[in-house]
């Protein structure tokens, strides 16, 4: 496959960037999207060219490193992450346009890579069950209903990607806050902390410069774990309930 | 396997020190003196672990707040115990590579982890679980360190429930189980195929709330590229902001390095793109000894290889094997047709013929011998692959055998099979585009895990005062060969429960004296580091550090993975010689040193894996024996088994930095011996 890449190319947090126009020949389909990109850079740098800086650690779909904005769209056309696209989902003589993560919380560093350490922030805010080493009651003790499991570790899935924010027109991280609410808030020992932690998220988030939700759900159909978009309506009910109770 | 399993409770040795008769290693390498642990304990094998915690000193709260405690690496053992000594008071610091903490590649890891919780009443017990390590391990761990590590498993299950990880349950609420290779008790606890992921948010979320509560202050983008050894003692190490590229001091009481595996030292592994030897090796260079570097994990279950333009491979949990089942084409004829035409009587489920009472649970090495084996007599499947032999020519081969869930669907439902395994069957789509619920996977083996690592001592302490060393990164609890399952709960009971143990027995010996900035051995090592930067940058050559590590890569597959030879090691070794002299001479590195670089980066990493490489295939050289996932051809029975050599082999072999071969330096060879008492040595058989 022969392709044209149109490529936002940033030196730095600070420097002006631009979309620069390559030319790349000899794409097998079996590639991942972000193998494609490796010949690229292959490329440039027998030209003499600095390679176009990208992040990717895992290349499984898992750790939530790789992003991009491909054509538009985060992780690009299909339901999954970047490092999981392949080449078969692209034409021979297509034109790709491969664009950072668009929105204020998460700064460009250089080129495709942005500063998501907002979403750190958001979980020590509250995102986890307070349990320090060896205080832990035997593990069968608590019993904890199976369809709550369930759910719970359906939207434990997330990784963190920030393709929820990257999709939102508003920039809100309500998709990601909301996965880990429901989380934490659908077993028996998420619930001491329950309230408090949907009140600190929600606190942090709003003041990292997150917009928003205005339910137009396009983090739910950029969602390359399929996290569901009733968590932001756990989201919402959970902060409602908090509030109302004073925290 | 039952057959001949009997309690001992490790008062008295079975077994006598080997005597290493053969010395292939010949002219690579010097002996030095013998190496003894000298923290190891003794007296009733179960007993062990509660003793040395009692014995170990206690630091009082009000210190701890005056303790510092680095820690490289963000994964399961550097999370938790980054976690767990920020609970405790001490001031921590935290460094890994990724943008998160949250990114460490332990997230990767799928089938699930093992504990002795005995909830199946299936015969299970911490004595079964050590057992089964040991004998999974070929007999190269040391079992102090083993039977801990099966001891403080059933704690892991009880904390990582309490912080919210989500594992399987059954309909009453309690905790489900499944089976892995190399056991026949169910004692793996899971989270779908996910629990990797499961158990390090769970780390992830406990450390974070100690950065909210100030204990832990995180240094996310940062590599450590020295250690500072003062006094030698380890004092702090030099990192660089890989978004700025500033080169910095990080100074403490104590280290600790969690960093994780080597395995991409053959360019293509399972492991993430980042994963790296450089933390580990730069401490070896400072007099930290290197374990067993040749014990690598070869995973049967992998996606083939398509191409060259490849980048890494993605494991299919070993949890599969639990309901597919492997075969090949009985007649090599049949390795091109559709795999649903060939009917059951063309088929050789190979590892049920081989090994009927595991038939295809049977341990890892043990199933990728299997596969490569069906592969070389010409019955594997797929694409045809060119590939350049150890004889030097070039030859096409199918690299693939199949992982069928025909019978599994229909015993169980399609549904079922679902529940269990969908994101693996979806993963496996996305990257082949075929559907493993229609046509059975193709699966090889690929590197996956390194058994090797960093010398400790029992502590965890490496022969470096004040050095510790957690998780993958240490060499020891897995001896020659890993049981599924039990990564994760090495990594877990390390950070948890082991370290923080141990540490405070070192840490009881402060507060320490300050090291100032200007120490002659800081600059120095700030200096040495910005040095080695400089070079990076200045070579200016022609050749992509790409191209060097995928050519180092081939030599590793070729001549040091699931089959050793002495001849092919020692063309190993000469071939990486001359391409580390030529990497010095040739490679380039575009951009600039004090700005986000990640060419620079990997430069770094693959000069590290250049040298490791070498050493790596001089201690499979000197291991004239085959045990676990290291196999040496002049090493087997003679139905093609491995073969260990216990009255020469049974000891540890910890290498000492010894200068750059090819400056004419030799690495040094410090041998500890495995004396047993709780367990009696054996030749493995699944059979």
């Amino acid at each position: 496959m022969k392709l044209t890449l149109k490529i936002w190319r940033q030196a730095g947090p600070t420097a002006e960037g631009a979309i620069k126009t390559y030319e790349l020949d000899g794409v097998s389909k079996d590639m991942s999207f972000l193998e494609m990109l490796d010949l690229l850079n292959e490329q440039l740098v027998t030209q003499g060219e600095e390679p176009v800086a990208f992040d990717s650690d895992c290349r499984e779909g898992i750790c939530g490193m790789c992003s991009l904005m491909i054509n538009g769209q985060a992780h690009g056309p299909e339901v999954t992450t970047t490092c999981q696209l392949h080449m078969r989902s692209f034409n021979d003589g297509d034109t790709i346009t491969i664009e950072p993560w668009r929105a204020e919380p998460f700064p460009v560093l250089k080129d495709l890579i942005v500063d998501r350490s907002a979403f750190d922030r958001i979980i020590q805010a509250g995102g986890y069950i307070s349990a320090n080493t060896g205080s832990a009651p035997e593990a069968n003790s608590v019993p904890a209903p199976r369809d709550k499991a369930m759910r719970a570790f359906n939207v434990a899935t997330c990784i963190g990607c920030g393709a929820c924010v990257a999709a939102c027109p508003n920039g809100s991280a309500s998709l990601f806050m909301g996965a880990k609410i429901t989380h934490l808030g659908e077993l028996p020992q998420g619930q001491p902390e329950r309230w408090s932690r949907v009140v600190d998220m929600v606190g942090q988030h709003d003041a990292e410069g997150f917009g928003g939700c205005t339910n137009i759900g396009e983090c739910a159909a950029a969602c390359p774990k399929e996290i569901p978009l009733d968590v932001i309506s756990q989201l919402n009910k959970d902060l409602r309930t908090a509030l109302k109770n004073g925290h | 396997m039952a057959a001949g399993t009997h309690y001992l409770p490790g008062l008295t040795p079975t077994n006598e020190a080997p005597v290493q008769k053969s010395d292939d290693a010949a002219g690579f390498y010097q002996l030095g003196e013998k190496l003894v642990d000298e923290k190891a304990p003794t007296g009733p094998i179960a007993e062990r672990w509660t003793t040395r915690k009692f014995e170990n000193r206690l630091v009082n709260p009000a210190n701890r707040r005056k303790l510092s405690i680095i820690i490289v690496g963000t994964g399961l053992a550097g999370g938790a115990a980054a976690a767990t000594l920020g609970e405790a008071g001490y001031n921590v610091k935290s460094f890994c590579y990724q943008d998160s903490p949250r990114r460490a590649h332990s997230i990767a890891a799928q089938g699930g982890i093992n504990a002795a919780k005995n909830y199946k009443e299936d015969g299970d017990s911490t004595y079964r679980l050590f057992y089964d390590t040991v004998k999974g391990g070929d007999y190269r761990a040391r079992e102090s360190n083993v039977y801990r590590l099966a001891e403080v498993s059933a704690n892991i299950i009880d904390q990582c429930v309490a912080q919210g990880v989500p594992f399987a349950r059954e309909y009453g609420g309690l905790l489900d189980n499944r089976s892995f290779g190399g056991v026949q008790v169910s004692r793996t606890f899971y989270a779908r195929g996910q629990t990797g992921q499961q158990l390090l948010l769970g780390a992830y979320q406990a450390m974070e709330r100690q950065v909210a509560a100030g204990t832990v202050e995180q240094f996310t983008r940062h590599e450590m590229l020295e250690l500072i050894v003062v006094d030698g003692k380890a004092r702090g190490i030099v990192a660089r902001d890989m978004v700025t590229g500033a080169i910095e001091t990080h100074l403490a009481d104590v280290v600790v390095l969690a960093s994780g595996g080597y395995g991409n030292v053959f360019y293509l592994s399972t492991n993430a793109m980042g994963s790296n030897v450089t933390a580990a090796w730069r401490a070896h260079r400072k007099g930290a000894y290197m374990a067993n570097p040749c014990y690598t994990q070869i995973h049967p279950t992998c996606i083939p290889v398509t191409g060259s333009h490849q980048s890494k491979l993605t494991l299919m949990s070993e949890s599969l094997r639990n309901d597919g089942r492997i075969w090949v084409p009985k007649n090599a004829a049949d390795c091109d047709k559709d795999p649903r035409e060939i009917p059951e009587e063309d088929r050789d489920y190979f590892l049920e013929r081989i090994y009927p009472s595991f038939g295809n649970l049977v341990p890892r090495d043990i199933a990728s011998r299997a596969a490569k084996y069906m592969c070389d007599e010409g019955r594997g499947v797929g694409p045809q692959v060119a590939e350049v032999g150890a004889d030097g020519e070039e030859r096409l081969v199918r690299r693939g055998v199949y992982l069928d869930f025909k019978d599994a669907i229909a015993r169980l439902g399609e549904d079922a099979v679902r529940e269990k395994y969908d994101n693996l069957f979806d993963m496996y789509e996305r990257i082949t585009g075929e559907n493993p619920y229609q046509v059975p996977m193709r699966i090889y083996p690929a590197v996956h895990y390194v058994m090797g690592g960093l010398w400790v001592d029992y502590e965890l302490q490496s022969n470096i005062e004040g050095l510790f060393v957690a998780g993958e990164a240490n060499f020891s609890d897995h001896g020659a060969n890993r049981l599924g399952a039990s990564a994760l709960m090495q990594g877990l009971a390390d950070g948890y429960f082991v370290l923080p143990n141990t540490i405070r027995e070192y840490l009881a010996d402060g507060p320490f004296e300050p090291v100032s900035e200007s120490h002659p051995a800081v600059v120095e090592a700030l200096e040495s580091v910005q040095e080695r930067v400089n070079k990076f940058m200045s070579v200016n050559g022609t050749r992509s550090v790409e191209s060097y590590h995928k050519e180092l890569g081939s030599i590793m597959w070729e001549y040091c993975g699931m089959e050793r030879t002495e001849e092919g090691l020692k063309t190993a070794i000469q071939k990486i010689r001359d391409l580390r002299a030529d990497f010095w001479k040739n490679v380039k590195v575009l951009g600039s040193a004090d700005s986000l670089n990640q060419d620079l980066e990997k430069a770094g990493r693959v000069a590290d894996f250049l040298e490791l490489g070498e050493l790596m295939c001089i201690d499979a050289l000197n291991r004239r024996e085959s045990c676990g996932g290291h196999f040496r051809a002049e090493s087997q029975t003679e139905d093609g088994e491995a073969l260990r050599h216990d009255d020469e082999f049974a000891y540890v072999a910890a290498w000492e930095w010894g200068g750059d071969s090819n400056e004419g330096g030799q690495p040094v060879l410090h041998k500890e011996d495995l004396i047993y008492t709780a367990i009696e040595m054996k030749q493995r058989s699944y059979k």
